[in-house]
């Protein structure tokens, strides 16, 4: 760890409005035009070098995904995915809404690096001014001249799954926003059949200012393995939730201070979303915020999600809340994901009001063992993941619960947002 | 390299043949949908493997030769 300073991608976010093209030049500086060749694609060499990974979630490395694109036969296409399914998230929306030009960056570049000629902006429907922010920055463009890429800009349907590789890529081409069978991979076949690179906007962001500053610098802050900074969601009992720019493997105390402190006392922080894993608080605050140091709790930081859960709310009731939204998210394809996931929640539900049947706790246990690894996309997995976890840390709780019911904690506000696509719909 | 069984989990209809014919490795959860045994295919057991690939009626079960990569 170094004294290069923070914040880097959040550096003139303004609070409210969007930054406009001269500001984005004023700060960072104008978007350099790296060397493309057969032999040598400095871009490439620059992200190999930065080891930067995806911030969508999957945190795979940015270079080898790209090298793959590049490599495939075809000219490729480059979307930038900004759907951002988890309600506990909202680092994707910050971008595209206040800082669009530096994703704008980044698409260019990778499009650039692969040999791309078109762009797609993918923006959630819940983020109901990035759509004009990013066609507001795409119109002061004017670096982008004739034998530019054309970029447009795609209002992807609401959807915990909609933003997932082959979702999104199917939406594109003109089929519902629902994950497809692999293979083909999209880096292969993707939007019109064609080899596509589908980066996270936050991640395309990161690739913005690599391509300015080199490997080198990125690597003055983080971990070896994990290198940089990275964009986190705190959210829950938190003095200021937001969007805060951390240090890779930063501890979660660092964050939870730049957030003001917790508001009341904590009984957990889930770390990860909706497809994340709920750790103790003590334990968790001296946890470091990178992929490899929290492997030793099992958790990870998925799409840099952080949800303090104060001990005045019931975590039975939350997850029984979100397992049943998480179960109506599923995109209906896959029997163990439709099945299991409704079985999961139906039971959560008996669980809260103690009407389950015998033994729910080792039936919820045995159905997210059941539909690990059995659909077609993570969606099980992750719900399995968010419900074991909760079990195992909270096993008082749920016990309570399962014998007698109610509480005194079910009947205040929920804590975990969960997001309904009309509800939204009207408040925007 | 060892044989390995793949579910499209999209087109599984939970038909619930595969487990009948190739029962040593695929179990039935409690909706019909398939529970393959992790373990690669024993060689003497491929033929029945390749029974229950072809009488999937809705193609959802495949044969696949996997290289074992270390994970
Ligand atoms: S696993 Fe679930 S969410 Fe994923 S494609 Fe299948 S049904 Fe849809
Ligand atoms: S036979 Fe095919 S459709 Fe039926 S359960 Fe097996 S894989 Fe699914």
């Amino acid at each position: 760890m170094s004294t290069a300073t923070l914040p880097r991608i959040l550096t003139g976010v303004p609070a409210n409005g969007f930054i406009s093209f001269a500001q984005h030049e004023a700060i960072h500086g104008a978007m350099p035009v790296l060397s493309r060749s057969r032999h040598d694609n400095a871009l490439d060499l620059e992200l190999t070098e930065s080891g930067l990974r995806g911030q969508g979630g999957a945190g795979f490395p940015t270079a080898i995904k790209l090298r793959a694109v590049a490599r495939a036969r075809g000219r490729a296409v480059v979307v930038a995915n900004g759907c951002e399914g988890d309600p506990a998230s909202s680092k994707d929306r910050l971008l595209l809404e206040r800082l669009p030009h530096l994703l704008i960056d980044g698409a260019l570049l990778a499009a650039r690096a692969v040999g791309a000629r078109d762009i797609v902006i993918a923006v959630g429907e819940h983020a109901t001014h990035a759509e004009r922010a990013v066609e507001v920055a795409l119109s002061e463009r004017h670096d982008l001249r004739s034998g530019s890429p054309r970029v447009r800009v795609v209002i992807v349907p609401h959807g915990y799954v909609s933003g997932q590789e082959n979702a999104l890529v199917n939406f594109l081409n003109g089929g519902p926003a629902k994950p497809t069978a692999i293979p083909p991979r999209v880096f292969e076949r993707g939007v019109g059949g064609r080899p596509t690179l589908v980066d996270n906007v936050e991640t395309l962001a990161h690739i913005a200012l690599i391509a300015r500053h080199g490997a080198a610098w990125f690597r003055e802050l983080g971990t070896t393995e994990e290198p940089g900074s990275r964009l986190v969601s705190v959210s829950g009992a938190i003095a200021y939730p937001g969007v805060y720019e951390i240090e890779s493997g930063a501890p979660l105390s660092a964050l939870i201070s730049a957030a003001g402190g917790v508001t009341t006392r904590v009984q957990a922080f889930l770390l990860g979303g909706y497809a994340g894993t709920w750790v103790h608080p003590e334990l968790g605050l001296q946890l470091g915020l990178s992929d490899t140091q929290l492997a030793a709790s099992g958790a990870t930081l998925g799409a840099g999600i952080v949800v303090a859960l104060p001990t005045s709310a019931c975590v039975v009731a939350e997850l029984a809340h979100v397992a049943d939204w998480l179960a109506g998210e599923s995109a209906g394809q896959c029997g163990p994901c439709i099945n299991g996931l409704a079985a999961i929640a139906a039971t959560l539900q008996g669980v809260q009001h103690g009407t389950a049947g015998d033994a729910p706790l080792e039936q919820l246990a045995r159905w997210a063992s059941l539909v690990r690894g059995r659909g077609a996309c993570g969606h099980p997995d992750g719900v399995a993941q968010l419900v074991a976890s909760a079990l195992s840390l909270f096993a008082e709780e749920f016990a309570d619960h399962a014998r007698h019911g109610i509480c005194d904690g079910c009947a205040r506000r929920r804590i975990l947002p969960v997001s309904s696509p009309l509800a939204r719909r009207f408040a925007a | 390299m060892p044989l390995e069984l793949r579910i499209n989990w999209i087109k599984c209809d939970a038909h619930g043949m595969c487990a009948e014919l190739f029962p040593e490795l695929i179990a039935l959860d409690e909706w019909g949908y398939p529970i393959l045994d992790p373990r690669p295919i024993p060689p003497e057991l491929e033929a029945h493997a390749r029974r229950a690939v072809a009488a999937c009626p809705t193609c959802a079960l495949a044969l696949e030769r996997v290289p074992r990569r270390p994970r």
